[in-house]
This record gives structure tokens, sequence and C-alpha cells, in this order.
């Protein structure tokens, strides 16, 4: 039930600003309204509720309910800055109160130790930038202890040897383990690892007047239609909202950050559902866009002292682009798993998060899980929901064997046997920071606003391959060791699409390699402050929501702290 | 058939196989799932074609049994998968009409050109008609290059093709006209309920519940 919320003036100069109401902009606005301060969020998609999370995948996944338009949010693409892009669909986020977190598969798993130190661990890396974090897995440990609770996560502390030390365990048991989980779970173990309870964030209890997941089977793409999975939408801005401090205002595209004479931001500029212009004013904005977003509304905003683009004198805005490696392998067993049933994922093992660069020859690391994430239609098509808009798209295949029948009898009976018989192991890796991986302003594509488009220009460092092929073996082992009937992998080809979209406006110490502070102020501008994948210095293995979240208490902590000594204004 | 789900039989239905405690821990979940049921229940199927005349829906239907053929089991034709055509084509894709436009003359001349003695697809043997879709799919391959597809009759094909596919396995309480009764959805082992409690399968059936990972003397390493 939402409540009377506040509804600020623009010409109100209100605390805080945030652009984005996703998994960081959600929790930055919890915490920060909580904390006593006025918030308006400001984000460009419609402000949906459960009633509107359906099972329809043609209205969800074809018509993009949930994401990013690419009708009137046109994209290019490019391999390296080179080369001219070509308008290209490039990447998918969430646009909608909540953002990403309505959509996501809900993997929860935190980083390591390892992952913030890195570069001190096995040295520089050729062709990368790999850098350590200026803060470590113990500052960051509460506040994943808060994301656990506050947000709601379901796992089972110490069932995995290789995770890192917390502070209290999971405030919910597991969810319960699907047909993939218990193949997983078995194979894994002949062959000498150590699978584990996937952390979820889902509820497996009801919980803050939310309900437990009821395994309906449209989870991963799809808005939970009982508030089970913990998005920022079910989970945080109620919270924000209850505190009577804090108005998320939809519909509303910023597209432009103020800056006075004195180097100071005064607001955000953004185009209502209508179209009309408004500055926002606040003492303090905070952006929190999402990795691509983010950087590209620095750069919309650049002005006479800024020419590069807002916070830019590092130069290094929109670059450092990290998507994670990927690589999936997809099985046929005897007898029916029924894993459209549930959630996505319920078994994981972390054996291979930190690989020995030395043995393995190459940098990297990952995690493997067990998971069925298509639909019918995902199962059945190659390239869905792609192939709704431009039916002969070629592009992913689909979740049939490779040269499967298309149609006709063969079609069907094939569909028939394999759909309740599927599972896929899904490889999740790293990315390294490569100078030239990047988001920017496309110089002649425009979108339906009249702004720049959003270029990716992207070519996966060497090492990200070869870790992708690394986890696909195992991957292949563990389908042997389980009796799989039937496997195969996706091909691996170098990404041309971004869902993770990490590492662009990343943390730093210093100003010149990196763009905000520990605090997630930017170097630049006393004022400004950017918290979202943006801000990660390293990929993690993959799984990098849970970080966004954990970062984004943290900052809230330590900008309230900041305005509360006046440090801010 | 309308699709006659209400709140209460739907509470009633799902509360079937589900055990008592698993029911009152999921109470609110399942009302709210139940709300969506019965929103969905209330659209209806079409009755009447809007886009095509009846003529070429008989043509659709016919190409549409043919990509997913009914056997003991139903096809798109149970799935009713021409009305969920001539629903896209007049409200949520009629960007692609020129396409139908444009290919159901293309389909005519094919049929002409392979079979000149068969007067419409429609009436053309299953044998014939593969044939003849075979001959307008792209993708097919081997010895049938003399009868390679011209842009339109290829995108032609090809939008039938994903459109029958879609029409048979949509949600069937999305209120588009497609998987009517869920058969398509039936032909595929999913289960048509919101929720389902475990054991889901085969495997996780006769599952101990979680053991500990036997402990290693040291923290492994790969």
């Amino acid at each position: 039930m939402r409540v009377d919320t506040p509804k600020y003036k623009t010409s109100d100069e209100v605390d805080f600003v945030i652009v984005g109401s996703g998994a960081a902009g959600g929790i930055m606005a919890k915490e920060l309204s909580t904390n006593g301060f006025r918030v308006v969020v400001l984000e460009q998609g419609p402000y949906l509720t459960e009633a509107d999370f359906v099972h329809d995948e043609v209205k969800v996944l074809g018509e993009d309910l949930l994401t990013n338009k690419p009708k009137l949010q046109p994209t290019s693409f490019r391999k390296t800055p080179n080369e001219k892009a070509k308008p290209q669909h490039a990447l998918v986020y969430g646009r909608l109160v909540g953002g990403t977190s309505v959509h996501f598969t809900a993997n929860f798993w935190r980083f390591h130790e390892v992952d913030f130190v890195e570069r001190s661990k096995i040295g520089p890396v050729p062709g990368a930038d790999l850098r350590d974090w200026p803060i470590t897995y113990a500052d960051l440990e509460p506040y994943y202890t808060k994301v656990e609770w506050e947000i709601g996560v379901s796992g089972l502390a110490g069932a995995s040897p290789f995770d890192p030390p917390r502070s209290k365990p999971y405030p919910m048991p597991p969810l319960p383990v699907k047909g993939c989980g218990v193949v997983f779970e078995r194979a894994a173990r002949k062959l000498g690892w150590h699978p584990f309870p996937a952390p979820m964030a889902i509820l497996s209890q009801p919980r803050a007047g939310r309900g437990a997941c009821v395994n309906c089977g449209f989870c991963l793409a799809f808005g939970c239609e009982v508030g089970a999975k913990s998005s920022s939408l079910a989970a945080a801005i109620p919270v924000a909202e209850k505190t009577g401090r804090c108005e998320i205002r939809p519909n509303s595209y910023v597209h432009r950050i103020e800056m006075d004479n004195n180097g100071r931001v005064t607001g955000a500029v953004y185009f209502d559902e209508k179209r009309n212009t408004h500055l926002q004013k606040a003492q303090a904005v905070i952006v929190c866009a999402n990795g691509a977003e983010t950087p590209r509304l620095l750069l919309l905003s650049a002005n006479k002292q800024f020419p590069n683009g807002l916070a830019n004198s590092s130069g290094i805005v929109g670059k450092y682009l990290m998507l994670n490696s990927g690589g999936i392998t997809t099985a046929v067993f005897e007898h029916p798993l029924n894993d459209y049933k549930g959630f996505a994922v319920s078994r994981i093992l972390h054996d291979f998060y930190e690989l020995d660069p030395q043995k393995v020859g190459f940098y990297g690391g990952g995690g493997l899980d067990a998971r069925f994430d298509m639909t019918p239609l995902s199962l059945a098509l190659e390239n869905w929901p792609e192939v709704w808009r431009n039916p002969g798209a070629s592009g992913q295949q689909g979740g049939l064997p490779p040269a499967s029948p298309r149609w006709g009898k063969a079609f069907k009976d094939t569909l028939a046997h394999n759909f309740s018989r599927t599972m896929e192991i899904f490889a999740h890796g790293t990315s390294l920071p490569v100078e030239t991986n990047s988001f920017s302003l496309d110089p002649d594509l425009k979108d339906a606003w009249g702004l720049p488009a959003l270029c990716l220009t992207y070519k996966d460092h060497p090492d990200d391959l070869k870790l992708w092929a690394w986890q696909n073996q195992r991957a292949h082992e563990l389908l042997d060791a389980a009796g799989a009937q039937k496997k195969w992998s996706h091909p691996i080809t170098e990404s041309e699409f971004a869902v993770h979209l990490l590492g662009t406006c990343r943390m730093g110490n210093d100003s010149k390699t990196s763009v905000i502070n520990s605090d997630h102020r930017t170097h630049d501008i006393k004022n400004l402050f950017l918290c979202d994948g943006s801000s990660l210095v390293t990929s993690g293995r993959g799984q990098p929501t849970m970080t966004i979240e954990a970062l984004a208490f943290r900052a809230a902590d330590r900008i309230t702290a900041l305005a509360k000594r006046g440090e801010i204004t | 058939m309308i699709n006659d789900l209400t709140r209460r039989n739907f509470l009633a239905r799902a509360g079937a196989g589900l055990s008592a405690v698993w029911l009152s821990n999921h109470w609110s979940a399942l009302v709210a799932a139940a709300e969506h049921a019965h929103q969905a229940a209330k659209s209806t199927a079409p009755v009447k074609f809007q886009f095509f005349s009846p003529e070429e829906a008989i043509e659709i239907d016919a190409m549409t049994a043919r990509i997913i053929p009914s056997d003991d089991a139903a096809g798109a034709r149970e799935a009713g998968v021409v009305y969920f055509i001539d629903r896209a084509l007049t409200t949520f894709s009629i960007d692609h009409q020129k396409t139908y436009r444009e290919g159901l003359p293309e389909l005519q001349a094919r049929v002409h050109e392979l079979f000149p003695t068969v007067g419409k697809f429609s009436s053309a043997t299953p044998e014939q008609q593969d044939q003849i879709l075979h001959s307008l799919d792209s993708h097919a391959g081997g010895g049938r290059g003399i009868y390679r597809a011209g842009a339109n009759a290829s995108s032609f094909f090809e939008t039938v093709r994903v459109h029958t596919i879609v029409g048979f396995l949509i949600d069937p309480d999305s209120g588009r006209a497609g998987n009517r009764d869920g058969v398509g959805w039936k032909v595929i082992g999913r289960d048509r309920d919101h929720m389902f409690q475990p054991p889901f399968g085969f495997y996780d059936k006769d599952y101990a519940g979680w053991q500990p990972n036997p402990p290693d003397t040291e923290k492994p390493r790969a």
C-alpha cells in the first residue's frame, strides 16, 4: 500500500536529489530520508506496482515493459575507439521505479576479500589497468549484512568454505533446492568440489509485510507479482516513502546537472512525461543512474569549467567498463526436472573464485551456478525477444540444442521433450578494466528527446575469454558427472551487449585515475556524489548487485556524516 | 473459450495440491497471485477476425498447422494461433501488417509454382504444404536451392513462424487470444498454476536435505 508522500516544488531546495531509483538509488533514498533529510528521487521510468507484473512475455519482453526502450533510446556499438559505431541494441537495464533490481535474477553473493586487493596480490595485468579498491572487504562487511537483513536475502552462512568472514548469519534459510540444484550438488561432490545453497535476494519466508516466493516460475526478467523478490521497489522505496520526507518522481528523465559559478552543483534538469523541462533544486546531487546512464549524464552536463564532462578532469568518465564474462552450458536430462517452477538458481559453487594465474595462464576467477532461467518462449525461439520486433534477427541461440528443427513435428517433439528436462550451468567471471572499453556519447545518433545516444565500445580482454572457455570446460565435467544426456555450450564470442554495467566512474584515492573518492564524492565537485555499478574498481566474479547495494548503504552513511558535519554545503 | 477463473476458484484450485503449512506461510502472496489470475480472466478470446478475411485466415491457419502440427497432442490450430495473429496485427504488432499483406500473395505464387494443380495452400496435402514452407524458409538447408526464397517471402515465413510459436506458448492468461486453454503449455509439460511447491520434479523428490560439505584439511584452492 503506497502512503501519501510529500510533493516538493522544483524551486524548493531539497537536501538531496537522487537520480535513479534502482539498486543503489532506492537504498540511498531509504537511508537518507530515514536519517532526516528531504529527498527527491528522479526516475526516468514509470512507477509500476505488483499488479502490473504479469507473465505475458510479449508485454514484458517483446514490448520492454520494465526495461529501456530501443525505439526511443537507440544505442550504438563498436569494438574499438577507431571505428565508427553502428546503431545496434547494445544494452539492457531496468527503466522503472526500482530499476534493474525489479527484474534481476537475484544472485546475491558478497564479493570476497581478494576482490578489493587483487592488484597488490597478483600484480599488473598487461592490457588492463587493474587497481586495488580504496576500501577493503572489512570496510564493507557491515553493509553486506545490512543488505541481507534490511533488503532481504535468503541463504546459509558457513555453507561454502570459500566465503569471506561475516558478522551475522542470513536472516532467512535458503530457498528450496530445485532439480537442477540437486543434480549440480551431487555431481560437484563427486568431483570433490564444494556446492552450496545460493544466496538469493528472494524471500524464503514472509518478512516485513512481504510474501515469500511462491515459485511462480517467471522470475529472471520479470517483476515479482507477490513482492518476494527483494527489489528496491519492494524493499527500500516503501520505507523511504513512509518517512514522509522522500518523494519518488517517476517519468522524470534527467539530462543535465546544473552548476553555479562557485563550482557547486545546484540541481538536476529533467524532462517530465510531457517533455516539459524542469530544474529540481537541491543542496547536493547523488547520481545512481547505473554504469551506463551515470557517465552519460556527466558527459551530457559538460560546461565551461568541465568541457569534457562534469567531474571529468581525469578524462576517465565512462571508461574502464567491465561487463563480466559469462558462459552458458545447457543440458538435457532423462527425467523431468520441471525447473520452470521456482526462481532461477538454488545451488552454486566458488571453488574457482580465485584461480592462480601461474597455474592456469590467465587472470581471473568465477563461480558456477545451476539454473533454469528460460521461459517457454526463450527456450523455443532463438534470440527472443529480439525476434518479436524483428523476425529472422540472428543472435543468441534459444534453449534447444544447436541445429534443432525450427518448425514442424520434429520441432514440436523436441520442445515437448526438452522443456521440462533442460537446465543450464552458468559460469560467472571476471572482466578486466581496459581503458578503451567504455560508454560514451554517440556523435550522430540521438534519442527520442534529441539527446546524444549511448555508444558502447567493447572488446573483451583476452584473459576474460580464456576464463570463459576454462569455466565452460568445468561445466562440461560437471554435467558429465551428473549424467546429462545431452550438453552444449553457447559459442564464446566477443561481447557486443551489456547487462552488467560496471566501473565507468570508478572509486579511488587518486583523482587522476578515478572519478570518486571512497565517500562516493566526485574528486572535482564537493556536492556531487555517484553511487551504482559505475563505482566498482574491479568486476568481482559476476554478481555485482549485492556489492552495489552494500556500497549504497555505506555511501549513505558517509554522506550523512559529511552533511551533519556541514561538509557538503 | 472464455477463461472462467475467478479469484475464489483460483484459490481453491491453487490450494488443492498444497499443504496447510505452506498455504498459511504464503497466504498474502497467494492472494496477490489470485488477483492476477482474476484480472486475466476478465479478458475474452476474439470471435471474429479483424485483420484477415475469412479466406486469408484459412491460409494462415493452414500454415500455422504445419509449423506446429496437431497429432496426439494439440497443435497451433487447437491453440487458436490464427486468432492470436489476427489480434496481434490489429493491436500489438501492427508493424507486421505489411509483411502479411505482401506475404499472402507470395505464398499463393509459390503454391502455383510448385504445384500448379493445387489451388490454395490450404488445399494442398500436408507433405506438399511442408515442401512449400521449406521453399520459403531461408534457414532450410540442403537440396532446396532452386526454391530460394525471395526477400519478402523469407521474412513472411519467418514472421509467421515466430508468431505461431509465440501464439502457441504465450501465457494463456495474458488476454492476447493465444495458447487457448493453455494447450501449448500442456504440450511442453508446463503446469498453468501461478504457484508451485517443492518437490518440483524427478531429481529433487528424494533429496535428503542439505548436508554440509565434508571438512577439508585446508581451504581448497583450484
